[in-house]
């Protein structure tokens, strides 16, 4: 993953489920085709649910690392 | 336009939904829907609508709460009894929700003002309770290409149809003509079970944000049959038909009937003759 090429950023540190989803989906509808999303989400359920809402029926998550207490994930726009 | 914090916290819960989200929101929030009649069908029809953020709701009523309507006319409250329908409409609504416009036509429709009432609207929700009502605003709708849901409600029964003028068939391509006076009952003379009118003024308001939204199917050429008692939802197929008077290939209805006096000419005709 080429890191240089992430286009936008979304902190959602503290931002509850589903509310992180559908922040995430808002910005990712702003976006255009193949663009690059980094998005920062708590530890816990955050990160329990929101990359399988991605892999049932979303956007292809390119990566997901942990940093601290929070991860770090990289969404695809389609 | 961008949505606020708190839109964003009123409405996740349909943002999330496939083929919604925040351009569908942003349309339910730019819409104009008008509601006709704040009683057993616009009331529900009323609640969820201004809870989706419907941008703008119309509401069309002359009467005022009686201490009978209460029974299905959830829009109101028993300390509105004597008030005008429209103004506790008005109230209810933007107290579920600060986003919605609400404007509160309380007129009778005729032939007169009809044109002048639908014309700055997206689309039209027929909650009335009679006949003449319902042909002018079938005909209004027709005549002036508004999309328009149609509810009816008798007893423990209900109806809906949805009509895209021009495209699939009209109230007349069903009903050709309204009943004679007195032949079918009303609802102050059959009665009626409130959660019936809940169940197909919802059924209204689902067909008009699936319109705005843009997404599944529409109940057009196809009336949907409830009732309550079996409990039973049917489909029935409704063409277009190519003769009907308004909206066929050589249409004899070319301009809006106040059927209500027609009527009592035609009764009082009628008995003449007998």
């Amino acid at each position: 993953m080429d890191e240089a090429r992430i286009d936008e950023r979304i902190d959602l540190s503290g931002v509850i489920c589903p509310n992180n989803f559908v922040k995430t989906k808002l910005k990712l509808e702003e976006m255009k085709q193949g663009q690059i999303l980094e998005a920062i989400l708590d530890n816990g359920e955050p990160i329990r649910d929101v990359p399988r809402a991605g892999k049932e029926k979303g956007p292809p998550i390119l990566k997901v690392e942990k940093i601290g207490n929070k991860w770090r994930l990289l969404i695809k726009k389609v | 336009m961008k949505l606020r914090e708190d839109q964003i916290e009123r409405y996740s819960r349909q943002i999330l939904l496939p083929n919604v989200g925040g351009k569908g929101q942003e349309k339910l929030l730019n819409a104009k829907v008008l509601i006709i009649g704040a009683g057993g069908l616009g009331s529900p029809a009323g609640l969820y609508l201004a809870s989706a953020g419907i941008g703008k709701i119309g509401i069309v009523d002359s009467d005022v709460v009686e201490l009978n309507n209460l029974q299905r006319q959830i829009l109101h409250a028993t300390s509105d009894v004597g008030n005008a329908k429209v103004l506790s409409a008005k109230e209810r609504l933007n107290n579920i929700n600060p986003d919605v416009e609400v404007i509160a036509h309380r007129l009778r429709l005729t032939s007169e003002n009809i044109l002048d009432v639908i014309k700055d609207y997206d689309i039209i929700l027929d909650g009335s309770d009679n006949f003449p009502t319902r042909y002018l605003v079938n005909d209004a709708c027709v005549l002036s290409e508004k999309p328009l849901s149609h509810g009816g409600i008798l007893k423990f029964d209900g109806q809906a149809i949805t009509i895209l003028p021009g495209k699939s068939a009209c109230y007349r391509c069903l009903f050709p003509e309204p009943p004679p006076p007195g032949l079918v009952p009303s609802c102050q003379e059959a009665g009626i079970l409130g959660a019936v009118a809940g169940l197909i003024g919802t059924i209204q308001a689902n067909e008009v944000l699936k319109y705005i939204l843009g997404i599944g199917d529409l109940l057009t050429g196809k009336l949907l049959i409830f009732n309550a008692l079996d409990p039973s939802f049917r489909q029935v197929k409704v063409p277009k038909d190519p003769k009907c008077q308004l909206c066929g290939e050589r249409p004899t209805v070319t301009e809006l009937i106040d059927y209500e006096e027609f009527c009592h000419v035609r009764s009082s005709q009628t008995l003449s003759v007998d």
